[in-house]
């Protein structure tokens, strides 16, 4: 995915959000270090563009919640900040870059729960690559890239990483 | 990080990542739900050879705080006071399965014993032993003295210029030996202010100045003044004529406080006397983190113990691991 494609499909998962949730009333965006807070931004930005609301962004870090963390060298967590209206009774957003084993959105599920208790959680993703093995599905997504399991999903963002792109190594 | 013993060889990458961590596990104590899933599972005994209330109280709530099971265990009461060995106190604790041990004996040297002896595959963390350290307590110090002067932007920064005044009885201080090594790698100044009978002999290889007299060093405009408490279970020998002597040349009293310049802080590692190394004026006052070194303590441990336990428990662990 170029630059271009990127920015169309931030676009377009923006609308969606609008038109599923009726307005920007009661969102909160939360985006899932580390790219997934820098698309939260944009997204938020753009809904901000669209509906001439603003709406609370925030970062969500899983670490502490996750099912693999034995299984691996000590992974450093990242900071949460949740916006200063909470989330309670919100239409809560979660942001990432890839859905892949959906593990990581399970962990963010159990991670919202201990903060407060949403009226609703939608999951939008830049890039579903496939591989589930959770009963867990995206609301809004960027692009499906049908991927071999052994394959990496690499998404580059500028505020990150200084370029725009998706690519498959 | 495969165990947590001393301060002297901690980087300051790694010292960093302890007090960054902590920052995480401190954030979540605000939350609605302020227990974390991480160690579920995972046995953390507290094995304490010294009496001690504040540490371990700490070490159980951060242990709670991350799902661990805790199992404490108290010298007093215990096989040890029928005599029974370290040796075999540990490898009785390596049977029942303990993941990490936190341990607490009078004697220096001893967390390094159970790290290296082969005894137990436990990571171990040193609680504060003899004379020697307490590394736990000065990183919850730096943490404290960073987030009083940064505040929100604490991540990332080290003490660099920072000038941090240690008051009272270093010699048997294991408190202020881990905070010199730690400050110092942090890079903040550290001056030593104590009666002469108090200062240890060996203090001219540590990277410090050494004072006399209090008065002197306040004027010297610190950022952060530590009263260290006066161990007077310790106090075999006669080290000062009497308390009434020190409190007046080495307390810190209402005049002195007044004295130092605004913005610095006042911090005492607990349990205070007061009336005797610091009075109630400096303990109430809005300069003195008392309190916060309690909470912070807690998060600075929640951090130790999820590095140490959270990760494959492999050697060859890459430290430097990122998402």
């Amino acid at each position: 995915m170029s630059s271009a494609d990127i920015a169309r499909a931030s676009t377009r998962i923006s609308h969606e959000i609008l038109e599923s949730n009726k307005g920007p009333d009661g969102l909160v965006l939360l985006g899932i270090p580390t790219r997934g807070v820098t698309l939260a931004d944009r997204i938020g930005a753009l809904i901000a563009e669209f509906s001439g609301v603003s709406v609370p962004v925030g970062a969500l870090d899983v670490t502490m919640y996750r099912d693999d963390l034995h299984r691996n060298p000590t992974r450093t967590p990242h900071p949460t900040q949740i916006p200063a209206g909470g989330v309670d009774g919100k239409t809560v957003v979660l942001v990432d870059d890839v859905l892949f084993s959906g593990r990581s959105i399970r962990a963010a599920l159990d991670a919202l729960g201990d903060i407060g208790r949403p009226a609703a959680v939608r999951l939008a993703i830049l890039v579903d690559r496939g591989h589930r093995e959770l009963p867990i599905r995206p609301d809004f997504v960027g692009k499906n890239l049908p991927s071999a399991r052994n394959e990496r999903v690499n998404v580059r963002l500028s505020a990150v990483d200084g370029v725009d792109e998706v690519t498959i190594g | 990080m495969r165990h947590l013993l001393d301060t002297k060889t901690l980087s300051r990458a790694q010292a960093l990542r302890i007090l960054d961590v902590a920052e995480d596990m401190r954030d979540t104590q605000t939350r609605e739900v302020r227990k974390l899933p991480t160690l579920r599972g995972k046995t953390v005994v507290n094995l304490f050879f010294e009496d001690s209330t504040r540490t371990r109280i700490s070490f159980e709530a951060a242990a709670k705080r991350l799902s661990a099971d805790v199992i404490n265990f108290s010298a007093k009461g215990s096989s040890v006071s029928k005599g029974e060995s370290l040796q075999d106190t540990a490898q009785t604790l390596q049977a029942m399965g303990a993941d990490a041990v936190v341990i607490r004996h009078g004697a220096s040297g001893a967390p390094q014993i159970l790290a290296t002896s082969g005894w137990i595959s436990a990571g171990v963390v040193n609680a504060g032993d003899g004379t020697h350290e307490h590394p736990t307590q000065a990183l919850l110090d730096a943490f404290t003295i960073r987030k009083r002067l940064f505040g929100d932007d604490s991540r990332g920064r080290d003490l660099a210029g920072t000038h941090v005044t240690i008051v009272g009885d270093v010699l048997h201080s294991r408190v202020a030996r881990s905070n010199v090594w730690l400050l110092t790698t942090l890079g903040a100044r550290v001056t030593l202010v104590a009666p002469p009978t108090l200062v240890p002999q060996d203090v001219s290889a540590w990277p410090v100045e050494v004072r006399f007299d209090l008065d002197e060093a306040i004027a010297a405009a610190p950022d952060a003044m530590m009263m260290l408490r006066i161990q007077l279970e310790r106090m075999g020998a006669a080290y000062f004529p009497t308390e009434r002597e020190y409190s007046r040349r080495w307390g810190l009293d209402a005049r002195r406080l007044d004295a130092l310049p605004a913005g610095s802080i006042v911090l005492h590692p607990g349990p205070m006397n007061r009336g005797l190394e610091i009075s109630a004026d400096a303990a109430d006052s809005p300069r003195s983190t008392v309190l916060e070194q309690v909470a912070n303590g807690v998060s600075v441990r929640m951090a130790a113990l999820y590095l140490l336990l959270a990760g494959e428990r492999t050697e060859a662990n890459a430290e430097e691991y990122a998402r």
